[in-house]
């Protein structure tokens, strides 16, 4: 066992922070979650893009380095560390591409992914449904054959930065004679402005509108736009939902970044005492958080595939991410409250994560059935 | 930003951030080797100060090589190695193995003047003698069973001339003894700081085989304790305790590891808060499910739940390490 990394990551790390140096925004960017902001988030990925940072460990084709897991983790560390802006391109590349990667043809995965990794293509993810959340095999909204494709209608919602977003990605119940609720869906690629398809903001807890549900009435999608095979929907979902909470969607960058800031705050306080354990628990998590990704990046490596450890990480981040801004804005007193104080934003944004990408819940019974091998109880 | 796993790197390097096959190897033939030793009766034993099946336990964990990897090459030892001792740790706590074995490791590193090292690290490396290590005017662990008792004192380590009463501790098996002052100076300048860090990098891998051992234990009992009609490991709330029990365990482990790695004292600091916090939530955890049943001495759930609570405090409270933590930065 080794902590070090090699010296060329390390000549990767540094020519990264090197160019996010030169070109991080000075200011912060808009919140991403507004008009204003999502464009200029927008541009922001196209400027990483032309650096060649965008993807970084997508193959050349797509616009990637073909860099490997362990240097797009200390590039991530980078990142935050240089205070550059969220990435506004998050659905698409931590949750369709690895789909597209693993299940799309070639021809998708060239049609798809260069405008993905520059900005032009903004991805929504369309899974949930009013009354299919947590139990999303339940969903309802249909895709009906027709010559040359499919056509989807129903309802989605709770679709982050979809109000604003191009395109989006989705499950549709095709077979609806199916014997299980998991089968018989596909996943298909839509056009957020095609004809068909309504799509109406919804504010989050502090307001901004970038949030959205979505009505699709008879929208017809090609057959080209199916991923995978028509009614393994599901199957092909799950594979890269495990992989979203296991490595993909949190680096530890970022938890780094935010106990650095955390530590820098308490200090310029003076240090009180009151605070104290939160704040030395805050730096101690996201040293955990780093090893353990570290080791699971180790273990990709070595050929084995993340499971349900996926979830121990789900559960892991989202409550640190929680803690951490609550001590955060305790330690600003009354300056904590203001909307617009950066903290308190990034607590609003903290608050959400027991909620998505499978509820914190639902991930301990994944834990616990598949992890510590309890019997299966009533769901 | 992210990657695709799905892409495979350009060329897979090494792991470099988990344990290499012989460390594993190491691991699992301790496993195996305290597995068949049945430890609940040798702690028992312990407990009431029966210290032979112990003393031959002590032997069989020194020939694997577990104190040797505290003592340094020239004195018939086989270390510095802490990673290894991380290892071995973490197996030493998932039994429960009772004995000055923290203490004895954090002595071997306290002993670096030749004189004495070459008097006592031989016998610690082999097992032929067990030391016990305590701060001045702090308690010593198994202060009468120890054949060599070290204090740092303010003018360096010295060799006590013997202990006061044994008093009993929550965890049985930890019997506490305050060692004599005076005694044979062995060294007026010793690596107390070193000889602390090794101990409290001990406890923490100790603490987290402790924890390791309580979720295992309980895992197995609610998947075969019936109530209302099925197993209570079928209960959502059950379920829920387990698997936080597991985060907290699972988060602990890297940065023991990553501890023993750097041997930095804000490192091992960090590890030992996390693994103790981890180990004892998952103790309460445990009793709370067992019910009754892990309320009673006689069952050999108790020989863990006490530990966890003792490990805690041992070596640095909470409180100590989440400050030693802060300030390596400050
Ligand atoms: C900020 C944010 C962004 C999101 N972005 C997207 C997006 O981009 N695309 C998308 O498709 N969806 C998105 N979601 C939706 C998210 O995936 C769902 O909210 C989530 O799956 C939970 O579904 P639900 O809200 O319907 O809650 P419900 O499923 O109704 O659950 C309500 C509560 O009951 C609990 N519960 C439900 N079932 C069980 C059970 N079996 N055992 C124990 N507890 C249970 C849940 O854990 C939860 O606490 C987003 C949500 C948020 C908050």
């Amino acid at each position: 066992m080794d902590l070090t990394h090699s010296p060329a990551d390390e000549a990767f790390r540094a020519e990264a922070r090197e160019w996010l140096h030169a070109h991080v925004p000075p200011e912060p960017l808009p919140s991403l979650e507004t008009a204003e902001g999502f464009a200029a988030h927008r541009a922001w990925e196209a400027e990483l893009a032309s650096g060649g940072w965008s993807a970084v460990n997508w193959p050349r084709r797509y616009g990637g380095r073909e860099c490997g897991l362990m240097r797009w983790l200390l590039f991530e560390e980078e990142y935050y560390a240089a205070g550059a802006p969220g990435r506004v391109g998050q659905n698409g590349v931590s949750l369709l591409a690895p789909t597209l990667f693993e299940h799309g043809t070639e021809q998708q995965r060239a049609r798809v992914l260069p405008a993905m990794a520059c900005g032009e293509t903004i991805w929504a993810q369309a899974w949930s449904e009013p009354e299919a959340g947590s139990d999303l095999a339940s969903l309802r909204a249909r895709a009906v054959r027709v010559p040359g494709g499919w056509r989807l209608s129903g309802q989605k919602t709770w679709s982050s930065r979809a109000a604003f977003a191009d395109r989006a990605f989705g499950l549709f119940r095709s077979d609806a004679e199916a014997p299980k609720p998991h089968q018989g869906l596909t996943y298909v690629m839509f056009d957020l402005r095609a004809e068909g398809v309504t799509v109406r903001p919804i504010g989050r807890l502090d307001g901004k509108p970038a949030f959205a549900e979505l009505f699709l009435d008879e929208v017809f999608v090609a057959d080209e736009d199916v991923i995978g095979e028509p009614g393994q929907g599901w199957r092909i979902a799950m594979a890269t939902a495990a992989d979203e909470r296991g490595l993909t969607l949190r680096s530890p960058g970022r938890f780094l970044a935010a106990a650095e800031r955390l530590h820098a705050l308490w200090r310029a306080q003076g240090g009180p005492q009151g605070a104290r354990a939160q704040v030395a628990d805050a730096l101690i998590g996201a040293r955990a958080y780093q090893l353990a990704t570290f080791a699971t990046a180790s273990r990709f490596l070595g050929g084995e595939r993340v499971g349900a450890e996926a979830s121990l990480n789900k559960v892991f981040w989202s409550e640190y991410d929680i803690a951490l801004h609550e001590t955060a804005l305790d330690l600003l007193g009354e300056e904590g409250e203001f909307a617009e104080e950066e903290w308190s934003q990034r607590y609003v944004f903290a608050l959400a994560g027991p909620i998505y990408a499978g509820t914190n819940e639902i991930q301990r019974d994944i834990i616990a059935e598949h992890l510590l091998g309890l019997p299966r109880g009533r769901r | 930003m992210t990657v695709s796993p799905h892409v495979p790197a350009p060329k897979a390097p090494a792991p470099r951030f988990l344990l290499d096959a012989e460390q594993r190897a190491f691991a699992e033939s301790l496993h195996a080797m305290l597995a068949a030793a049945g430890t609940p009766a040798v702690i028992r034993d312990w407990s009431r100060g029966e210290r032979t099946a112990g003393r031959a336990l002590w032997s069989r964990i020194a020939a694997a090589g577990v104190f040797a990897l505290a003592v340094p090459q020239a004195y018939e030892g086989l270390g510095p190695r802490p990673v290894e001792l991380a290892v071995a740790f973490v197996e030493l706590g998932r039994y429960a193995v009772p004995g000055p074995l923290v203490e004895t490791v954090a002595a071997a590193a306290a002993l670096r003047a030749p004189g004495p090292a070459g008097r006592f690290l031989p016998g610690l490396a082999s097992g032929e003698s067990m030391a016990t290590l305590a701060r001045e005017g702090g308690y010593a662990l198994d202060g009468d069973a120890a054949a060599a008792r070290l204090v740092l004192a303010a003018d360096g380590l010295r060799l006590a001339p013997g202990h006061g009463p044994v008093r009993a501790s929550l965890d049985p098996a930890r019997r506490l003894t305050r060692l004599l002052p005076g005694g044979e100076l062995l060294d007026p300048d010793p690596p107390a700081e070193g000889a602390l860090l090794w101990a409290r990098l001990a406890t923490a891998a100790q603490a987290l085989g402790v924890g390791l051992a309580l979720l295992d234990r309980t895992v197995g009992y609610v998947r075969q304790r019936v109530q209302f009609g099925v197993p209570v490991g079928s209960f959502q709330a059950v379920k829920h305790r387990l698997a936080d029990a597991k985060i907290a365990l699972e988060f602990a482990r890297p940065l023991v590891l990553g501890a023993a790695v750097t041997m930095t004292p804000a490192d091992v600091a960090a590890a030992k808060v996390s693994a103790c916090e981890a180990a004892y939530a998952t103790a309460r955890t445990a009793l709370q499910l067992h019910g009754a049943i892990g309320y009673t001495a006689e069952y050999d759930l108790s020989l863990w739940l006490t530990k966890a609570r003792a490990l805690r405090t041992a070596w640095g409270a909470p409180d100590d390490c989440r400050a030693e933590v802060l300030r390596a930065r400050a």
